[in-house]
């Protein structure tokens, strides 16, 4: 087989075009654009990254969107540990597959279905106000839409599940002997906590922080459909220049520090944990 | 602690709070979505003023139905096809490159192997605008040489397939190699020492085995063709799919005909899921 030359190229051959023209041309011509003046089609300029640094709304919702990112995916990890664990090591396995099964249905339905359920329940007239109003806790309905709370249950609502399979997948792979054994020889809870079950779900406590990382500083819709007029949020602007103002050149700009962004900050990651790329896939 | 030690009933009950709340905060939106489908009102939301079909089969001048919305159908044609043609591409190319890079050490696999699974942290809108760039660029030295307006380069059906099977095919060559790991080499072996060829032994031995992993790849990239807004929205024509569809009625002139759209998906969705865990469950 190693040595089967023809069967290396057939496969060989579509995998190049694939990466090759969508992956990796797609990428040097962002870069490239980025560079480009937006008025005329030739030459080299920094003025896209000049615009960027020099009006305060583009870096300063920069800043904001890395840092709600940021805590957008420890939010997600304090609501998903509890929730990997129970589903790996405390609820009877009889319930397990059809509790995660619930929890995956969200992922399928998609996006855009769940946030317009959101804005179904946080509005003015929705479902939330209703039931307060009718147990009479409220006269008048609050205000729960259009900010950064329902922005941020936005984000988290679709980003957690990303969190909670890896972290299944590696508590599933510790033996409960261990924890019996660190609970027979007198540890306590917190304890075998910190000394075993978060060391070893590590691997996935790490992949699923990369992916929530990033599926929330990318997000378009949570941000736009939930959040407020303060709630500005980057790709927003990216939208804004590709989509209302058709200046290619400075949302590729954007776009090219939207990605700097990201792969840094998982560049980090992966190097504050000793992990590899290769392995944020499993 | 684990279902094997004993535990403190606070800990069980504290635990069993926190799930129950979690699940409500997973379904809440799902069921508030799918009930007002039925409310007799012209607004999204509560109050409740009856029970109605309207907005299913109405089709009157302040009302027109799911059904009855050519507007609405349509894009969820469009999605539909685009979903078909990006998880076919998909799983073919995905299986293709689990295949090679399973089988097969070559200089720069490494460099190879990190662009295939680069779009796990490419964040989709930037996929979106680099393939929009790159395809604009390409179309319009085409046409400035060849003279002709080559339209699979701009934004349309074409390109949202492509754009979108971009990172489709790294999910469906994960899930295949995951299962491409179990397969026993020795199996191959045996068919290349009776006289199969390469091809013959992949296409005959190799692929049954993997028959399961390739549906399941399909379907997975299928839904996240269906879903997907933040490549697409880029890339698409003047025909939207439904998730853009989607977006710009929400933001701009929601009325229950998107409870009723939402209540469709989350009813095909959860029927599929529970057959799904009744065919396992059987195996089992």
């Amino acid at each position: 087989m190693e040595n089967n030359k023809k069967v290396f190229y057939i496969l060989l051959i579509p995998v190049l075009l694939w990466l090759v023209f969508l992956i990796i041309v797609p990428h040097i011509e962002l870069l490239v654009s980025s560079f480009k003046p937006n008025s005329g089609d030739g030459g080299f300029t920094l003025e896209n990254y000049q615009a960027f640094f020099s009006d305060k709304i583009y870096w300063k919702t920069f800043i904001n969107t890395t840092l709600y990112a940021i805590g957008v995916t420890l939010l997600s990890f304090a609501v998903s540990f509890p929730i990997a664990f129970y589903l790996t090591k405390v609820v009877s396995p009889k319930y397990a597959s059809f509790l995660t099964l619930l929890l995956l249905i969200p992922l399928w339905i998609g996006e855009l279905v769940t946030i317009y359920g959101w804005v179904t329940l946080l509005g003015d007239n929705g479902v939330i106000n209703e039931f307060l109003k009718y147990i009479g806790v409220i006269d008048k309905p609050l205000h729960l839409l259009y900010n950064n709370i329902s922005m941020t249950i936005g984000l988290l609502y679709m980003s957690m599940l990303f969190m909670i399979v890896p972290i299944m997948t590696t508590l599933e792979s510790l033996d409960d002997s261990m924890i019996e054994a660190a609970s027979d020889l007198g540890a306590s809870k917190l304890t075998i906590f910190r000394r075993i079950i978060i060391p070893h779900s590590m691997p996935g406590i790490i992949n699923g922080s990369i992916i929530v990382f990033m599926l929330v500083i990318g997000d378009y819709v949570a941000p736009n459909i939930l959040g407020g007029k303060s709630s500005l949020w980057f790709t927003e602007q990216i939208y804004n220049q590709f989509l209302s103002t058709f200046n290619w050149s400075q949302g590729a700009a954007f776009g090219f520090l939207l990605l700097g962004i990201s792969s840094a900050t998982i560049w980090v990651a992966l190097r504050l944990s000793g992990q590899k790329l290769d392995k944020v896939g499993e | 602690m684990i279902r094997s030690l004993p535990n403190s009933t606070g800990y069980k009950i504290g635990f069993r709070v926190f799930v129950t709340l979690f699940f409500i905060f997973l379904l809440l939106p799902l069921i508030a979505v799918s009930v007002l489908a039925f409310n007799d009102s012209s607004a999204i939301t509560l109050p409740w003023k009856g029970f109605t079909l309207d907005w299913f089969f109405a089709n009157t001048d302040d009302r027109v139905g799911l059904f009855k919305d050519e507007e609405l159908l349509t894009s969820i044609w469009i999605s539909i096809q685009t979903a078909f043609a990006m998880a076919l591409l998909s799983t073919i190319i995905g299986t293709i490159a689990s295949l090679l890079f399973d089988k097969f050490n070559f200089k720069g696999k490494g460099v190879l192997y990190f662009f295939a699974i680069a779009p796990l942290v490419i964040p989709g809108v930037i996929l979106g605008i680099s393939i929009l760039l790159a395809s604009t660029a390409v179309g319009g030295k085409i046409e400035s040489i060849f003279g002709i307006d080559a339209e699979i380069f701009s934004p349309g059906f074409w390109l949202v397939v492509i754009g979108q099977f971009s990172f489709g095919a790294t999910y469906a060559m994960l899930l295949v190699s995951a299962r491409l790991k179990k397969f026993d080499p020795a199996l191959e072996e045996a068919a290349l020492s009776l006289k199969a060829t390469g091809l013959q032994s992949i296409w005959y031995i190799t692929i049954p085995f993997l028959k399961p992993a390739i549906i399941g790849a399909f379907v997975v990239t299928f839904l996240m063709s269906f879903s997907n807004f933040n490549t697409t929205i880029f890339l698409v024509g003047s025909d939207p799919t439904l998730p853009v569809d989607l977006y710009s009625r929400i933001k701009f002139s929601s009325t229950p005909v998107l409870n009723a759209v939402s209540f469709m998906i989350v009813l095909a969705v959860s029927t599929f899921a529970f057959i799904n865990l009744i065919i396992n469950r059987n195996k089992k």
